[in-house]
């Protein structure tokens, strides 16, 4: 694994890895973002792993930059288990309830057709997979999940919808996402999860993290509405 | 509590104090003041913490009746300024009471304006900030953007300044459809660009596109030239970074953008004259220059001395 160390400006910096989607490069990066944040260096705005990369954002005129770069040098050239018992990723998958098809998943015909299989053989293979979180972006607690089955990796909409409702569960090529807001979105929509991706009244806002791992299993009607019903 | 209450709202009234920093990893983006450094200079005028919320107003100003006693200070873009009335100066704390109504009248240099309250605009804080980003609908006021009838509530008053600071010497800013110059540092996608991209970017000026909002600056002028490769995967997206979707047409990053995209970067404005570019809308354009790291931090390190000079003699 390749991997590099640039500015982004005078308040960021980036430790890259190769460029492409690939489960190991994404652990070593989350784990990596984890290492830093434990780190406890001063002055620290932010830490965002993507897909490849670690961006740190911090204060110029307060961080030690030297002794930020010597810490993503060490990450870098190391395995990324520079220590061990940090941010041990979790194991257990976070299982997202979905209903399928119908005015939930107006896309789903799409995607058969586009894949030459039945609504059902969709449905399969998108709760197959056990899915990671690469990372989070576009809204609080939208999940960029993967890797999506080729067979039904269909990409983004030529138009996005003006409107996508909170809960929605799209696909976009190999990614899988939930919108946690009703948004203006362009993915292919298949489903919903009476699930709240992001909800204040929560401890943690969040139910998602980047490294987590989510089984998709299909629901009914009827059970979705008594899920909304006890939400 | 102290409440103050929005009788007129703006065209564009936003709560904001520095951001909404630490949680993009999850999403969430920063939001928090388009001109960081006239946010802190209204603050410091009342003798607020530079962590306290603030108004953000662009464009057209709101009118304010206070209920009790305080400090008040505008900095910012140039907006006519009355007190029941009576005109008050910009970048100078003023006297506000009971049943005291604030109007902006016309502006006449610069986008938006910061009117600091002593106390600060004490809404809740949502993730650890008060500051209002509108696409995830997250913080401020519900939100959103102030509206006729809505009441802010306001902070204990306990900051007030020792000293008065009268005109300390803020520079103006430009007229409407000036030619700003922002310093940017190369960016980290370099490779991906033709070699001549970099300086295509400072050849000419760029409009300002009328479809520009807090997310960024839309620009119109020299296209860049990509190096033909597909879309990049998805990466941090710094603020100040100038972006450069497929067309060509540079995009320059500020508060309310996106915490991930796929375009690659060219550039990066300097932490210095973000402020700067926070002041810009459609009707001006933008100059690019490239410096180096060093010159961006003797940039900035001359703002925040000026800042916390500032903040001194305030004796906040």
């Amino acid at each position: 694994m390749t991997w590099r160390i640039v500015p982004a400006g005078d308040s960021a910096v980036l430790l890259e890895f190769d460029e492409r989607i690939d489960v190991r490069i994404n652990e070593r990066v989350v784990r990596i973002a984890r290492s830093i944040e434990a780190a406890g260096l001063v002055a620290i705005r932010d830490i965002v792993p993507t897909y490849r990369s670690v961006a740190v954002y911090f204060d110029p005129l307060r961080t030690d930059y030297r002794a930020l770069t010597e810490l993503l040098e060490q990450e870098g050239s190391q395995g990324g288990d520079a220590r061990s018992g940090v941010g041990r990723i979790d194991e257990a998958a976070v299982r997202i309830p979905v209903c399928y098809g119908g005015d939930f998943g107006p896309d789903l015909g799409a995607v058969a057709e586009y894949a030459g299989l039945s609504e059902a053989e969709v449905i399969a293979r998108h709760t197959a997979p056990r899915y990671r979180v690469f990372m989070m972006g576009f809204l609080p607690g939208f999940t960029y999940l993967g890797i999506v089955d080729s067979s039904i990796a269909m990409g983004r909409r030529p138009t996005p919808r003006v409107r996508v409702p909170a809960g929605s569960v799209g696909i976009a090529g190999a990614q899988s996402g939930i919108y946690p807001l009703d948004t203006p979105g362009g993915w292919q929509l298949v489903g919903r999860t009476p699930l709240a991706m992001f909800d204040l009244r929560r401890r943690d806002p969040f139910l998602l993290k980047p490294g987590d791992a989510v089984q998709f299993y299909a629901i009914d009607a009827a059970e979705y509405a008594r899920a909304i019903a006890r939400s | 509590m102290a409440v103050a209450h929005v009788v007129r709202s703006g065209l564009q009234t936003t709560i904001q104090d520095r951001g909404r920093w630490g949680l993009q990893s999850r999403g969430v983006s920063t939001a928090g003041p388009m001109d960081p450094v006239s946010h802190r200079i209204a603050n410091a005028l009342v003798g607020n913490d530079p962590g306290a919320a603030t108004l953000e107003i662009a464009l057209a100003g709101p009118e304010i009746e206070f209920d009790d006693e305080r400090l008040a200070a505008v900095s910012g873009a140039q907006f006519a300024l009355t007190v029941d009335g009576r005109v008050k100066a910009m970048n100078t704390p003023f006297l506000v009471s009971a049943g005291s109504v604030l109007r902006f009248g016309a502006r006449s240099a610069g986008t938006r304006a910061y009117l600091a309250i002593a106390g600060g605009i004490d809404v809740p804080q949502v993730l650890g900030s008060r500051s209002t980003h509108l696409l995830s609908r997250m913080g401020g006021m519900g939100g959103r953007a102030l509206a006729a009838g809505d009441r802010l509530p306001l902070g204990p008053a306990s900051g007030t300044p020792r000293h008065m600071i009268e005109h300390p010497g803020i520079p103006a800013l430009p007229p409407p459809g000036s030619e700003v110059s922002v310093r940017v540092v190369p960016g980290p996608h370099r490779e991906r660009f033709s070699d001549a991209a970099l300086d295509d970017l400072q050849s000419a000026a760029y409009a300002i596109r009328t479809d520009s909002d807090r997310m960024g600056f839309r620009l119109q002028g020299p296209r860049l030239g990509r190096d033909g490769s597909p879309e990049m995967i998805s990466d941090a997206t710094p603020l100040g970074a100038v972006q450069v979707p497929a067309s060509g047409d540079p995009v320059l990053l500020m508060a309310d953008r996106q915490t991930t995209g796929g375009y690659p970067i060219i550039a990066i404005a300097i932490s210095a004259d973000i402020g700067v570019a926070g002041q810009l809308a459609p009707g001006d354009r933008i100059r690019f220059e490239v410096c180096t790291m060093q010159e961006a931090m003797a940039a900035l390190i001359r703002v925040e001395q000026a800042l916390m000079a500032l903040e001194a003699a305030a004796g906040s």
